[in-house]
């Protein structure tokens, strides 16, 4: 104990606090402060910058399922279009069927009306035309048979009403 | 390499002995005393930096190294010579006039004489009868070690401190020195103290970590700084802690150092005398010893070992000695490095614990 106390040098002891306490507040100023603020700084900028990584991810997976329903629910739809459309162009057809079968029908039987009527018109001229050239043949034959012209279309009138022509 | 210097440092004696005491040897430390002797003188501080000494073909002592400045306060105010004046000499036989009043150094130590005497006298247990110890600020070996760790810190430090300017990652020495910044912080102050407080006591265990460890690592270059065996700068980290714990001490520290609760009130006084002895006087004593200790014992087992070669020469023959003294310190020299770690470690450490104590808030129930 008594060497240690002898080895004790006050001027030493002196010197050491003071350099101690320039060399704490020269490493606080220039080296401490800003190794642990940097240190600090990176330590919370690589926190940040994994909880954005996760948040990106999530929202990654979000965007997917968003991403999967959307196109689900598209295809739906398209697969609802397109049984509507079918739908439609069935009906569609169908419809235009049903009126083109009864737009023929009709202008058949237009047809067979107008060709009954011009038949009977046709008929008509004909037994006009028929009586006519009769009522010239006649005349020449019967000119010549008969004097009396009332006699004789009176005979040619009573023949005729016997002629059916059908 | 560090075995070979010592070697040369081994044959360390003084100039002027050769005239005082006609030593045949050239100074040659050949002798259990001389050896211990030896050992002694370089666990003190030393006014010169001497790299090794060696004796000239003449039989003259030369000293490799340069002079220090000599700085104290005598009794007629400062005197400042450099220490190249006492040549060496150790045991107050050169005495150095500066301003009518006489100078001598004995076992690293600046006397100034009695104002009659002209030469130092001893009583029988070497003490200086006529003679008292001046108050020295000398620039020893020790405050150029202090000064030199002091500078390689700032330079590392606020080199690594400017990297973080431009750069996120540093490289270089910056790379190394970042994690230990970062092992103090978190396995040191973290835990100890506390994640709300430590903040402010970081700049202090910090510079006292790195102090320590790179003084306790120069101590084994073959420099031979002997800094942190120095019993005076011991003292004063212990103190810095002290005083650093003592004023930021919270209310209920002091509440439970003064008048601890729980405990009936006749022991309160005394457990407080307990208390406060144990934070003021017994932490920081095993603080310092702790470290002066360590180091200065290792110190003396690396020297002890060296010295094998020389003491035990008669025994063994050269060879052996030689031999078993290089693996032995060699050996020793390994596990000391781990020590110079470890003691800076544990003073942080045992500092940032006791800060730690000091600062804590207990929950009240």
């Amino acid at each position: 104990m008594e060497t240690l106390l002898n080895d004790f040098s006050p001027g030493l002891f002196v010197m050491q606090i003071v350099i101690l306490i320039i060399l704490l507040l020269l490493m606080k100023k220039f080296a401490w402060k800003p190794i642990l603020n940097s240190l600090e700084e990176r330590e919370t900028g690589i926190e940040d910058a994994l909880a954005a990584a996760e948040n990106a991810r999530k929202e990654m997976q979000n965007l997917q399922a968003d991403n999967a329903k959307l196109v689900k629910e598209a295809r739906a739809e398209r697969d609802a279009m397109m049984k509507e459309a079918r739908e439609i162009s069935d009906k569609l057809i169908a419809d235009a069927k049903e009126d083109a079968k009864e737009v023929t029908s009709a202008l058949i039987e237009k047809a067979q009306a107008s060709i009954q009527q011009e038949k009977q018109s046709a008929l008509a001229e004909i037994k006009k035309n028929v009586a006519e050239l009769s009522i010239g043949i006649a005349e020449s034959v019967i000119k010549k048979e008969l004097s009396n012209k009332k006699d004789q279309l009176e005979l040619v009138e009573g023949l005729l009403k016997d002629v059916t022509l059908n | 390499m560090v075995v070979i210097i010592f070697i040369t440092t081994t044959s360390f004696a003084l100039e002027t002995e050769k005239k005082n005491h006609d030593q045949k040897d050239g100074g040659e430390v050949n002798t259990q005393e001389e050896v211990t002797a030896y050992i002694k003188h370089h666990l003190k501080d030393s006014h010169d930096f001497t790299f090794f000494s060696y004796t000239s073909d003449e039989g003259e002592r030369k000293h490799v190294g340069f002079p220090l400045p000599v700085i104290f306060w005598s009794s007629e105010g400062l005197v400042t010579f450099m220490s190249s004046e006492f040549h060496h000499n150790d045991d107050g036989h050169v005495i150095v006039e500066k301003g009518g009043l006489k100078f001598a150094k004995i076992h690293s130590k600046i006397y100034e004489l009695d104002s009659e005497a002209a030469t130092v006298s001893f009583d029988e247990t070497h003490h200086a009868t006529n003679a008292h110890k001046v108050l020295d600020f000398s620039i020893t070996k020790s405050v150029v070690g202090i000064l030199f760790a002091g500078l390689l810190m700032f330079l590392g430090f606020s080199a690594l401190a400017k990297q973080y300017k431009t750069r996120k990652v540093p490289k270089g020495l910056g790379r190394a020195l970042e994690p230990l910044v970062i092992y103090v912080r978190d396995e040191i102050a973290k835990p100890n103290i506390g994640e709300k407080k430590y903040k402010k006591f970081m700049g202090f265990l910090l510079t006292v970590f790195f102090f320590i460890w790179i003084l306790n690592l120069l101590g084994l270059t073959p420099l031979g700084f002997n800094v942190t065996g120095q019993i005076a700068v011991t003292v004063a980290l212990a103190l810095f802690t002290m005083v650093i714990y003592i004023f930021n001490g919270s209310k209920d520290f002091w509440a439970h150092t003064l008048w601890m609760p729980g405990v009936p009130y006749i022991l309160r006084p005394i457990l407080a005398v307990i208390e406060l002895a144990g934070f003021i006087l017994i932490k920081p004593f095993s603080l310092l010893v702790r470290l002066f200790a360590n180091i200065t014992a290792g110190h003396f087992v690396v020297m002890s070992l060296i010295a094998l070669m020389v003491t035990m020469k008669e025994a063994f023959g050269p060879v052996a000695s030689t031999g078993m003294s290089l693996a032995l310190a060699l050996f020793i020299m390994v596990i000391e490095i781990l020590v110079a770690f470890l003691q800076a470690f544990i003073f942080t450490m045992l500092s940032s614990l006791f800060i730690g104590m000091a600062v804590e808030e207990h929950e009240h129930h």
